[in-house]
C-alpha cells in the first residue's frame, strides 16, 4: 500500500494524523527504540528516522546537537538502516528516512533506494535536495515504490508550488514558517492559508511541520492539515523528563 | 575561455560540480539574488561604480612588487608579488564584500550576515556594513574566535555583532551552517555575503566576478614591469576566491601555468590538513549548498580539517577549481604548517614583506619551484592578505620570548584593572 493510500485510510478514523521524529543513535539506539514504543502506543501514524549528518544546516540547535552527538558516538548508516528494519517490522506506523542528500549521494542513489526499501521504509525527506536535482532519484523511487517527500514553503510562489506539486508523491511536507526546526510557530490563519494554497497544486495529503509542540497546535490544524509533524518538541521532552515525560507528552498531544 | 557561459539546463555547473542544493524555503531568495546579479553583471555602470569604490575606499589598484632579493637568493625565476594585502582591511576579501555591498543596495536589503574563518572576510564585511549603513552579524567558529581575536576586536568596534559558533568543529564550515540557519529565517531583509567562491550558485560565479579585478590589474601590471606574461602564477586556495581572482586574468594565456596551493597542515597521511585536491583524501559530495570535492568519510560526513591558517581550514574546494583541476588547467600543490612558518621567516627577512599565513602557502610552493626555473622566467604570487593579523599565531610558532613576556605583562595589567 502506498503512503497516500495509507494516510487516507488512517484518516477515516481520525481527523488528523501525527508524524513523529527520531534522530538515529541519539541519545542511543536503545533510547530511540523506547521512544518508538511510546509513539506506537500513543497511536502515532508515521515516524521519520533522521540519519545523522555532520552539516545539518536546515536544523535548529537541539537537532544539531543530536546529529553531532550521534556521530560522535559512532553511529553509521548501516546501523540506521538496521534500526529502520527492526522498527518497521515491529511497529504498525510507517517509516520515512529523513536526512541530507549527501548520505544518499555518497552511497549512490540506486543503492539508497534499494536499502531504504529493504529496511521497510516507505519514503524519504531530503531537505537540501531541490526538485531540479531530483529527476534520477525520483525515477528510481517510482520504480521501487518509494515516495520522495516534497517540501512546500511560505516563500514558494504559485509558479513554484505548481512545479513542486507536479513532483509530489505520497504526501507533501508543508513548512509552516521560515527558519530552522525547533522554534515556536503560531499556527494561525497564515498556516491555514498556506495549506490551502498548497492543495491547489496537488492531491496528495498535507503534513505540516516546524514548530508544532502542543495539542493546541494540533487543534488549530484539524480540518485543514492531514498530518501534524512533531519533531523538536518531543526530543525536548525526552531530554528533560525521559520516557515518562514522553508518554505524557504524546498522550496529551493526541488526546 | 568563459567558464560562466553555461549550456542549457546546466546553469551554475562547472563540469559535474556546483549547482544549488538548498532547502526549498530559500528557492525564491536565490532566484532573486541570481536575477539581481545577472542585471549587475550586464550593466557596465555597475562595474564602473565598483571599481571607483575600490579605488577611493580600498586603495586599488594594488601594486606588483618585484622580489629582487629573494629571486637572487633562490637563483632561479624572477619573483613578483601582487599586493592585495595593501587593500583596506588587509586582504582581497574587501573586493567581494564591496561588490556584494553594492549589489545589496540593489536588492534593497538592510541587513547582512557573513561567515568568517581567519576573520578577514568578517572584518571586511563589518567595514562595508558600517560604510553602507547595514545591520551586520558575523558568524565565526569558536576555535577561530580564539585564534583571531584582533579581527574580532575590529569587527565589534566597527559595529558588527560577532557570534561564536559552538557547533561541530567550531571553524569555518560551522560558521557557514550558522549563516544558512540565519538566512532561512531572515531572508526577507537579509543578504548573505558569502566570502568565497563556494556555496550554491550564483555565489561561485559572483564572488569570482568581483575578485577578477585582481587578475585584470595583475596581467597589465606584470606585462609592464616584467615585460612579459608570467610563466607561473601561484595563489593559496581555501575556498579559492583570491586564486580565482588572479587566475582569471590569465585563463586565455596558454603558456601561463596556474598553481593553487592548499593547506597541507601536518602533511600527507596525517588527516590533519585541508588539501582537497593536492592530496588523495577528498571525494565528491554535496554539502553547504553545492557539489564538489570534500574532505569527508565514506558515509559522507565531513572529516576534521586543519591548518595553521584559519582562512584555509575548510572542507570543500570551489566547484570551478574542481572542474579546472580535472581538465588539467590548474595544478594543485600543498604546503605544510612547518613549511609555511619557514617561508614566512624567509620572506620577512629578505624582502620586508609580511604575507598572511594563508598567502604564505603560495610562497612555499613558489619558493620551492623558483630555483628549478630559468632566470628569465617569471613567477607571480598573489599576496592575498597581510600577516599582521597573525601576530599571536606567528609569535607562538616562533616561540618569541619577548612577545610572551609582553603579553604576560599586559595580562597582569588587565587583571590588576579588574580587581
Amino acid at each position: 500500500m502506498g503512503l497516500q493510500t495509507y494516510i487516507e485510510q488512517r484518516k477515516k478514523d481520525k481527523d488528523i494524523l501525527v508524524m513523529a521524529h527520531v534522530v538515529c543513535g541519539y541519545p542511543s539506539f536503545e533510547a530511540n527504540m523506547q521512544a518508538l514504543e511510546i509513539m506506537a502506543d500513543a497511536g502515532v501514524d508515521l515516524v521519520e528516522l533522521q540519519f545523522p549528518f555532520s552539516e545539518p544546516s536546515a536544523d535548529g540547535p537541539l537537532f544539531v546537537k543530536a546529529n553531532e552527538q550521534s556521530l560522535k558516538s559512532g553511529t553509521t548508516v548501516d546501523q540506521c538502516f538496521e534500526f529502520m528494519k527492526q522498527a518497521s517490522e515491529r511497529f504498525p506506523f510507517k517509516i520515512l528516512m529523513m536526512g541530507y542528500y549527501n548520505t544518499a549521494f555518497i552511497m549512490g542513489e540506486e543503492v539508497f533506494v534499494k536499502r531504504l526499501k529493504d529496511a521497510g521504509g516507505v519514503g524519504y525527506i531530503l531537505p537540501d535536495l531541490p526538485v531540479e536535482e531530483s529527476a534520477n532519484l525520483h525515477r528510481l523511487s517510482e520504480e521501487a515504490g518509494i515516495e520522495p517527500i516534497i517540501l512546500m514553503t511560505p516563500t514558494s510562489s504559485d509558479k513554484r508550488l505548481a512545479q513542486l506539486g507536479a513532483s509530489s508523491r505520497g504526501m507533501v511536507y508543508v513548512v509552516a514558517r521560515r527558519g530552522v526546526t525547533g522554534s515556536k510557530t503560531n499556527m494561525g490563519d497564515d498556516v491555514i492559508a498556506l495549506i490551502e494554497r498548497c492543495r491547489q497544486h496537488t492531491n496528495v495529503p498535507m503534513g505540516v511541520g516546524f514548530g508544532i509542540s502542543s495539542k493546541t497546535d494540533l487543534d488549530a490544524l484539524r480540518g485543514s492539515a492531514d498530518l501534524a509533524i512533531v519533531g523538536t518538541a518531543a526530543l525536548k521532552v525526552w531530554e528533560s523528563s525521559g520516557a515518562t515525560g514522553l508518554k505524557t507528552f504524546f498522550k496529551e498531544l493526541m488526546a | 575561455m568563459d567558464i560562466f557561459d553555461f549550456s542549457d539546463g546546466r546553469e551554475g555547473y562547472y563540469g559535474e560540480y556546483g549547482g544549488v542544493f538548498l532547502p526549498e524555503i530559500l528557492h525564491a531568495t536565490i532566484e532573486e539574488l541570481l536575477g539581481c546579479f545577472r542585471e549587475c553583471k550586464a550593466d557596465p555602470k555597475f562595474w564602473q561604480d565598483y571599481v571607483t569604490l575600490l579605488q577611493n575606499y580600498s586603495g586599488r589598484p594594488t601594486p606588483i612588487t618585484h622580489l629582487e632579493n629573494l629571486s637572487r637568493q633562490l637563483g632561479g625565476a624572477q619573483i613578483y608579488v601582487k599586493r592585495d594585502d595593501l587593500n583596506h582591511t588587509g586582504s582581497h576579501k574587501i573586493n567581494n564584500v564591496m561588490g556584494q555591498g553594492l549589489l545589496c543596495q540593489r536588492l534593497g536589503k538592510r541587513r547582512v550576515i557573513a561567515e568568517t574563518g581567519a576573520g578577514q572576510h568578517g572584518f571586511a564585511t563589518a567595514t562595508m556594513a558600517a560604510k553602507f549603513g547595514y545591520d551586520c552579524k558575523i558568524y565565526m567558529g569558536e576555535v577561530d574566535v580564539a585564534r583571531q581575536r584582533p579581527n574580532v576586536f575590529w569587527m565589534e568596534n566597527l559595529g558588527a555583532e560577532v557570534i561564536a559558533v559552538e557547533d561541530g568543529q567550531k571553524t569555518l564550515k560551522d560558521a557557514v551552517n550558522a549563516c544558512m540557519r540565519d538566512w532561512v529565517t531572515n531572508m526577507a531583509d537579509t543578504h548573505y555575503i558569502l566570502g568565497t567562491a563556494c556555496g550554491p550558485h550564483p555565489f561561485p560565479e559572483m564572488v569570482s566576478w568581483f575578485q577578477s579585478i585582481i587578475g585584470m590589474e595583475a596581467r597589465e601590471q606584470i606585462l609592464k614591469q616584467a615585460g612579459k606574461l608570467p610563466d607561473r602564477v601561484y595563489a593559496c586556495v581555501g575556498g579559492g576566491s583570491n586564486a580565482m581572482g588572479i587566475f582569471q586574468g590569465f585563463f586565455d594565456d596558454e603558456n601561463v601555468e596556474l598553481i593553487g596551493c592548499e593547506a597541507g597542515g601536518e602533511g600527507v597521511g596525517s588527516y590533519m590538513h585541508s588539501a582537497r585536491l593536492a592530496y588523495d583524501d577528498a571525494s565528491v559530495g554535496v554539502a553547504q549548498g553545492y557539489k564538489t570535492y570534500f574532505l569527508q568519510n565514506k558515509e559522507g560526513n565531513m572529516n576534521e580539517t586543519h591548518s595553521v591558517a584559519a582562512g584555509l581550514d575548510y572542507i570543500g574546494i570551489n566547484p570551478i577549481f574542481a572542474y579546472l583541476w580535472e581538465q588539467g588547467k590548474v595544478r594543485f600543490e600543498a604546503a605544510t604548517d612547518v613549511e609555511v612558518k619557514e617561508a614566512l621567516k624567509l620572506t620577512m627577512r629578505t624582502e620586508g614583506l609580511i604575507p598572511a599565513l594563508e598567502s604564505t602557502h603560495a610562497f612555499v610552493t613558489a619558493i620551492a619551484e623558483a630555483p628549478t626555473m630559468r632566470k628569465d622566467e617569471v613567477i607571480l604570487i598573489n599576496q592575498s592578505g597581510r600577516g599582521d593579523k597573525d601576530i599571536f599565531t606567528i609569535a607562538d610558532a616562533l616561540d618569541d620570548a619577548k612577545w610572551k613576556s609582553f603579553i604576560g605583562g599586559k595580562a597582569d595589567q588587565y587583571r590588576g584593572e579588574q580587581s
